[in-house]
C-alpha cells in the first residue's frame, strides 16, 4: 500500500521538530485529541500505549514524521470525530504552558490543532463508504 | 474606579516570592530534580516567579507527609475540623483584597470578579462545609428486634486533587473544603499555568492546619500529575479538566481500583424564549446580562454559556440588543475595577481561541462582533487578550460543538420548545444550561428536559455552596459544591450488630 493521496491530519515542520525530540526522550508516541474544559480541544501527546484507546475511539491518521521511525497514531473519541470529520487538521506548536498530561509542556511549548474545511475532493476520498477512517 | 498596584511594584497589596518550592509537611521543600519553571502573568506576558518542577519523588514525599498526618487528622472531632475550616474562611476574609490581587495577577481575570465572586465564594465554601460536617449524621437501621445496622462515615485517608487554572483558588477550595471536612489529608497539584496563588493562600493559613494535612506539589501533568493520579497510595483522585485527561486519570485509577470524581467541561446552551422580550423591563435587562455571561472570566469557565439559542419570534430584536450589550464590555487591565474582561490565562489558550475563530469563519459562521485578538497598549501589549466575539451559525458547526474556552458565543435560532430542547441536547456534554422565560411552566419543563447537571433558570453563572454542580454525559462524574460531595470523600462503615445471645442453630 502506498502513501495515501489524502490525509485527515498533517503536521507542521515546527511540530515535527518537537515530535522528533519527544520520540528521542520518550520512545514511540501517540496523539489523542481532547474535548471539553480548560486544556481541552487540544491534541494530547503521550508515549504510545499510555492512553488506552478502545471501541469508542477513532484513529484519524498514522502520522509519518521524518526522523521518527514509526507512524504516530492520531486518535479522537468516535463521537467527537463525527462532529469533526468534515475538517482537516494540522498539528502545530505554539509557545505555551497548558498541557493536561501532554508530553511537550515542560519544554514551554504546546501542540495546537489548526483546522480547515476538507475540500470536496478530500471529502469524497475520505468520507465515503470505505468504512475506514484512515485511508 | 480603583486600580490595584501590580504585585512587585511599590505599594502593591501583595507580593509573590521570587521562587516557590513545594509545600510538603508544613514547610517548603526543594524539588528532588532541582528544576524550576517560569511562571508568567497573563496580564503582561512577563515572568514574575519561578516554581518547583515536581517529579515522582516529590509526589512520594508529599504522600509520606499526608499519610503521616491523615490518621490524627481523621480522628479529630467534627467540631475541631469545622473550627479549622471556619478559621481558614475568616483568614481569607481578612485578606480578601490581597488574595484577589494574587489571583487576578496569576490568572488574568478582572479583579471585579475575584473581589466579588472567586474569593467570597471560596470563603463561603469553607464555611458551608464547616457547617455540613457538623450536621452530618450516620444512620442506623433496626433490622429486627435484636439486630441493628449502624452506618458510620469514615475518611478515605489520603486523596489526590488536580486543580484547573481557570479559578485556581476557588476550584481548589471546591475540592479541599469537603476533603478536609471529611477528615482526609490532601496532596494537591495546581495547574502549571497557575501554580502559585494557592501558595499565597497557604502562606496566610498555614498556621491553622496541622503539618501534612494539605500538601502542594507543583509541576507538569506527565511529570507530577501522573505519579499522583496513578499512585496506589491515594484513596481517591479528584480532577477538573478535559475529556482526554479525565479518561487517562480514570485509567490510572482503575489500575488501583480507586474512585475518581471528574468535572470535564461542556458546551452549555443558554436558551431565550420569545416571552423574554415582551417587556423592556428589569427582567429583560437581566436576560441580556445573562447572554453576555459568555464573557465572564474571559469565557474560561466549564459552564460558559457558549451556545445562545434565541427563539425566532424575538430573534433579531434580542440579538441586536445582545450585540450592543456585548460591545459595552470594557476590556482592560485586570487590576482595574472598571475592567469587565481581562486576559486569557496563557499564550496557548490565546492561540487556541484564535484557531477557533478561524475555523468558525471557514465553516460559514458570521462574526457579529469581535472576532480578533485585542491589541493592547503599554505593559499589556505582551498579554493575552481577545475581543468578546459573537458568531451566528448552526449547531453542527464546530464552534457550536467544541469548548473554545474563550469569550466566544455561537448563536442560533430555534422555532419552538421541542426545537430548543433538541438543539440544547445535541452535544456531547451536559454540564450547564440556561433557560430564560417569564412562563414558569416552560421554565420547569425545559429545565427537566435538558440533559445537564445544572440548569440555571432565569439566572446564569451563580455558584452558591449548597447547589449541586456536576455533569451529565461526557461532562464528568460526581457533584461538587454540595454536602453530597462529602460522600465522595468518605467510606461507609457498617457495623452489623446482634444483641441476641441465641445461636442460629446451623452448626
Amino acid at each position: 500500500m502506498g502513501e495515501p493521496a489524502y490525509a485527515r491530519v498533517d503536521v507542521t515542520e515546527a511540530a515535527a521538530r518537537v515530535l522528533r525530540d519527544l520520540r528521542a526522550a520518550h520512545g514511540p508516541l501517540m496523539f489523542h485529541q481532547s474535548g471539553g474544559c480548560c486544556d481541552g480541544s487540544s491534541p494530547m501527546c503521550f508515549p504510545l500505549g499510555e492512553f488506552r484507546t478502545g471501541a469508542s475511539d477513532a484513529l484519524l491518521a498514522e502520522l509519518r514524521v521524518e526522523g521518527v521511525p514509526e507512524p504516530i497514531g492520531f486518535w479522537m473519541s468516535a463521537a467527537q470525530f463525527e462532529l469533526w470529520r468534515h475538517t482537516h487538521l494540522t498539528v502545530d506548536v505554539v509557545p505555551g504552558r497548558g498541557s493536561g498530561f501532554s508530553l511537550e509542556a515542560p519544554s514551554g511549548v504546546r501542540f495546537l490543532t489548526r483546522s480547515r474545511l476538507l475540500t470536496d475532493e478530500e471529502d469524497t476520498a475520505l468520507n465515503t463508504a470505505t468504512g475506514r477512517i484512515v485511508s | 474606579m480603583t486600580r490595584y498596584v501590580s504585585p512587585g511594584q511599590p505599594g502593591a497589596k501583595m507580593n509573590y516570592q521570587p521562587r516557590y518550592d513545594h509545600w510538603i509537611g508544613g514547610e517548603f521543600v526543594k524539588p528532588h530534580g532541582g528544576q524550576y519553571f517560569e511562571n508568567p502573568s497573563p496580564v503582561t506576558g512577563r515572568t514574575f516567579t519561578e516554581v518547583a518542577r515536581g517529579t515522582a519523588e516529590d509526589v512520594e514525599r508529599a504522600l509520606d507527609a499526608a499519610h503521616g498526618a491523615a490518621p490524627a487528622w481523621g480522628r479529630t472531632s467534627v467540631a475541631q475540623r469545622a473550627e479549622v475550616l471556619n478559621k481558614v474562611a475568616d483568614r481569607m476574609q481578612q485578606h480578601l483584597e490581597q488574595l484577589a490581587v494574587a489571583e487576578s495577577w496569576e490568572n488574568g481575570k478582572p479583579i471585579r470578579e475575584t473581589l466579588a465572586a472567586d474569593l467570597p465564594l471560596a470563603i463561603d465554601h469553607f464555611r458551608y462545609f464547616a457547617g455540613a460536617i457538623r450536621a452530618q449524621e450516620g444512620g442506623l437501621a433496626q433490622l429486627d428486634e435484636d439486630t441493628v445496622a449502624y452506618h458510620f462515615h469514615e475518611p478515605l485517608g489520603v486523596v489526590g486533587q488536580i486543580i484547573p487554572w481557570n479559578f485556581p483558588i476557588l476550584m481548589a477550595t471546591w475540592k479541599l473544603a469537603p476533603a478536609l471536612a471529611a477528615g482526609n489529608a490532601v496532596v494537591l497539584k495546581p495547574a502549571e499555568q497557575t501554580p502559585v496563588s494557592m501558595h499565597y493562600l497557604m502562606s496566610l493559613i498555614a498556621d491553622l492546619l496541622p503539618p501534612g494535612v494539605v500538601n502542594i506539589v507543583n509541576g507538569f501533568g506527565f511529570e507530577a500529575g501522573k505519579p499522583l493520579a496513578s499512585s496506589p497510595r491515594v484513596a481517591k483522585v479528584a480532577f477538573t479538566g478535559e475529556t482526554t485527561t479525565g479518561r487517562l486519570i480514570m485509567q490510572y485509577a482503575s489500575e488501583n481500583l480507586k474512585p475518581v470524581t471528574l468535572e470535564l467541561g461542556g458546551k452549555s446552551p443558554n436558551i431565550f424564549f420569545d416571552d423574554v422580550s415582551v417587556a423592556d423591563d428589569e427582567f429583560y435587562d437581566k436576560a441580556l446580562e445573562g447572554f453576555t455571561m459568555f464573557a465572564l472570566n474571559q469565557g474560561e469557565v466549564c459552564t460558559c454559556p457558549s451556545r445562545a439559542l434565541i427563539q425566532t419570534g424575538h430573534y433579531r430584536r434580542f440579538l441586536d440588543a445582545a450585540i450592543a450589550r456585548t460591545e459595552k464590555i470594557v476590556q482592560g487591565h485586570p487590576l482595574d475595577t472598571d475592567t469587565m474582561i481581562g486576559a486569557q490565562a496563557s499564550n496557548d489558550q490565546l492561540e487556541k481561541i484564535l484557531a477557533y475563530l478561524e475555523i468558525g469563519r471557514q465553516e460559514g459562521a458570521k462574526v457579529l462582533t469581535g472576532g480578533q485578538r485585542s491589541d493592547m497598549e503599554g505593559e499589556l501589549a505582551g498579554g493575552y487578550y481577545v475581543q468578546p466575539t459573537i458568531f451566528e451559525g448552526s449547531n453542527n458547526m464546530r464552534v457550536f460543538q467544541e469548548e473554545i474556552f474563550g469569550p466566544v458565543v455561537s448563536v442560533a435560532p430555534f422555532s419552538d420548545f421541542d426545537d430548543a430542547v433538541k438543539i440544547a441536547n445535541d452535544t456531547l456534554y451536559g454540564l450547564g444550561a440556561g433557560v430564560w422565560t417569564r412562563d414558569i411552566n416552560t421554565a420547569y419543563r425545559a429545565g427537566r428536559a435538558i440533559q445537564a447537571g445544572r440548569v440555571w433558570t432565569n439566572c446564569y453563572h451563580a455558584y452558591p455552596a449548597h447547589a449541586a454542580f456536576g455533569g451529565y454525559k461526557q461532562s464528568g462524574i460526581g457533584r461538587e459544591n454540595h454536602k453530597m460531595m462529602l460522600d465522595h470523600y468518605q467510606q461507609t462503615k457498617n457495623l452489623l450488630v446482634s444483641y441476641s445471645p441465641k445461636k442460629l442453630g446451623f452448626f
